[in-house]
């Protein structure tokens, strides 16, 4: 299976002015019950949207797809139910000082862009944001570029999943390129190993 | 001589099965090899769904197992589950096990339990391995010198279908923890010292290695609690080399090595320790002496202080990032800047999750309230971490401590840590909570949470206020067993 191809996107940016926005924040435990995999985007953000001051609760950041946000987001859970969320709504990349490990593996996965930057940026991109409510946000993966209004900056991302972001690859069927290998380190691994099975029980 | 290594380089490169090279612009990364990989109902319906799209087979079940622990009940357990997602959720673990052939410990079985408590105590997480779940406590299992991480769902599935998972090198942090803990002091006060040092960004891209003194004298449960919290100081993983205390907590086991296979494994597990001469990318260092009983009072890890310290004021904050959450932290939990943490009241003390739910902390946690009453507008809920933590409790007569303190006794499951079961808090509810998140609405809708050790929610409840077991005038107690 392969992912839609990212290279180059653009969009209207949402500043989101909060520093440590948790998986829980992005969305709560409870939307983790459901078993698919889309159908998520009234779960994005959900105790802060019944604030009607919220931002995407506001024209014309309601219709964003570029999330410029405070650093260490995506801190917490390893749900990937928050990258889900954030695609589902319709954002294409998140802008950010910091993210958290397991979140920002998790955006590679599903073709949602991580882009790191300074702070310092990320507030001039706020900044324009506010002043032109609907302004734009260009992700170039390519040449790793930010664009809005006159910023201009580079983001960083790893090269390895830039590739896999702009080639739409899969890693599951980019893994099984090394089955042979995966065969031979089995025969090596020791027999002390543990397995699960036959499985072992405490005694009571 | 080969060059130094630190514990996480040596387990890591034990587990290439393709090492990652430079092709064209691209450095790709390792090919690692998983030992061990758990799964439960909430983060695996989506991965076993993939591999039947795909056609493919969960490569080795026999190195996969899978519990119910997230959003079980923790009451009636023989019913069926009321709350009918969570049942489909827990239904779909069930049937998925069956078709993939997958070990399944279910609700009512005497294994169940949390992920995390089940595998140390089955004995299946073992020095040197690579463990993983969809679960970002997966740290826990770095306890014992494994490499374990918490993975997304996409990678669940990678690794059911492959066995491995394409990973880029961890950097290495060093947290040297010198000297020797207060009695009253425990694990929890230490990584909460951490988190409250580094920050919850600053173990981002990290392995923390935790190592001194004060580290090689823990009990191998009050380490789980620590490797436990690492991923929030941001760090994937957390580990602590194998010593005498890992082989004696591991021999007999279930899944543990026998015969001449546990002279061997124990040969292979004295070899797992950082180098002498070996460099980290990062270092800190705690002085556990200095260390007093550590209790939150915002809205992330990170934010915390001593108990007998009062909340600080956001002003005091350098960072305008830290002072914003600090002003938004103290406005969601209802408190002032500069109020004494003592003089915090809660409603409900949670003693359970995968950070402080095992034997230890339980025996702790009773030792305190024992022969004492609990305040009488707390309630108080005691939910082991495993159904083999409650038989056991049950054979010291814990529980009875417990019930006639007024405690609810419950089954085993990560219960009131995250607000997916029937155990939540009521919006503005405050909790004392042994658990190891305090974000907005984690045990509930406008839920309040303080995150404290095991002894401090003891002697909370019985004062009614944030306490820890000297203001009960138990000045010799200590509270890391060995």
């Amino acid at each position: 299976m392969s992912l839609e191809k990212v290279v180059t996107h653009t969009g209207v940016g949402v500043p989101l002015r909060e520093s440590n926005v948790d998986t829980d924040q992005i969305i709560p435990a409870h939307f983790l019950k459901r078993i698919t995999k889309t159908g998520f985007e009234d779960a994005l953000f959900s105790r802060w949207r019944t604030d009607e001051d919220f931002i995407l609760n506001q024209e014309p950041y309601s219709n964003g797809t570029v999330l410029v946000t405070g650093p260490d987001f995506g801190t917490g859970s390893s749900r990937e139910h928050a990258v889900w969320a954030l695609r589902d709504y319709g954002f294409k990349a998140v802008i950010s000082a910091r993210f958290g490990d397991i979140f920002r593996s998790n955006a590679g996965k599903q073709g949602l862009v991580a882009a790191q930057v300074e702070q310092s940026d990320v507030e001039l991109i706020w900044k324009e944001l506010e002043n032109n409510p609907g302004a734009e946000v260009t992700v170039d993966l390519e040449n790793r570029l930010i664009e809005c209004g006159s910023i201009s900056t580079r983001f960083q991302i790893d090269d390895y999943t830039r590739w896999r972001l702009m080639e739409g690859l899969d890693d599951i069927g980019l893994t099984l390129r090394s089955a042979d290998a995966i065969d031979e380190f089995e025969t090596t691994r020791p027999a002390i190993k543990p397995t699960t099975l036959p499985a072992k029980l405490s005694e009571v | 001589m080969s060059t130094p290594r630190t514990l996480a380089e040596k387990v890591w490169a034990d587990h290439i099965v393709v090492k990652g090279e430079q092709q064209g612009d691209v450095q790709t990364p390792d090919l690692l090899y998983i030992d061990l990989h758990m799964v439960h109902e909430v983060t695996s319906p989506q991965a076993f769904e993939g591999l039947r799209l795909a056609g493919r087979p969960v490569r080795r079940p026999d190195l996969t197992i899978g519990v119910e622990d997230h959003n079980v009940p923790t009451m009636n357990i023989n019913e069926m589950i009321a709350e009918p997602t969570s049942r489909k959720q827990v239904d779909a673990l069930r049937d998925n096990a069956e078709e993939f052939g997958i070990r399944l410990h279910s609700l009512g079985d005497a294994e169940q339990g949390i992920v995390h408590v089940v595998g140390p105590q089955l004995g299946l997480t073992q020095p040197g391995t690579t463990v993983v779940c969809g679960d970002s406590h997966t740290s826990t299992h770095g306890a014992f010198g494994a490499l374990a991480f918490g993975i997304g769902t996409s990678e669940v599935e990678h690794v059911l279908a492959t066995q491995t998972l394409p990973m880029t090198p961890f950097k290495t942090m060093a947290i040297n923890v010198d000297g020797a803990l207060k009695p009253g002091v425990s694990s929890k006060d230490i990584i909460l010292a951490v988190i409250a040092k580094i920050g919850t960004g600053g173990g981002q891209g990290y392995v923390l290695e935790y190592r001194g003194e004060a580290i090689e004298a823990l009990s191998m449960e009050a380490r789980m609690t620590i490797c436990n919290m690492s991923i929030e100081a941001g760090a994937r993983a957390g580990m602590i080399a194998p010593d005498e205390t890992t082989f004696e907590y591991l021999k007999g086991r279930p899944h543990a090595p026998e015969g001449q296979d546990w002279d061997d494994a124990v040969e292979y597990w004295k070899s797992l320790r950082t180098d002498d001469g070996a460099s980290f990318d990062a270092e800190i260092t705690i002085d556990a002496d200095a260390l007093e009983p550590f209790v939150t009072w915002g809205t992330n890890p990170g934010q915390g202080v001593f108990l007998s310290d009062s909340i600080p004021m956001p002003e005091s904050f350098d960072d305008p990032a830290e002072k914003d959450a600090a002003e938004r932290a103290l406005e969601y939990m209802a408190l002032e800047a500069g109020t004494p943490m003592k003089d915090i009241p809660v409603d409900t003390v949670f003693l359970g999750s995968c950070t402080n739910a095992r034997i230890e902390d339980l025996r702790m946690a009773a030792a305190v309230i024992q022969g004492r009453e609990k305040a009488e507008d707390v309630r108080m809920m005691v939910v082991p971490g495993s159904m083999q933590v409650r038989l056991q409790a049950e054979e010291e007569g814990l529980d009875t401590i417990f019930k006639d303190f007024g405690a609810d006794w419950r089954f085993a499951g990560c219960s009131m840590c995250l607000g997916m079961n029937p155990d939540q808090l009521a919006p503005g509810e405050r909790a004392a909570s042994t658990s190891n998140r305090n974000f907005e609405g984690r045990q509930g809708k406008g839920a309040r949470t303080h995150l404290v050790s095991p002894v401090v929610a003891a002697a909370t409840a019985v004062r009614g206020t944030l306490s820890s077991p000297s203001d009960l005038g138990m000045t010799d107690y200590i509270v890391a067993p060995n």
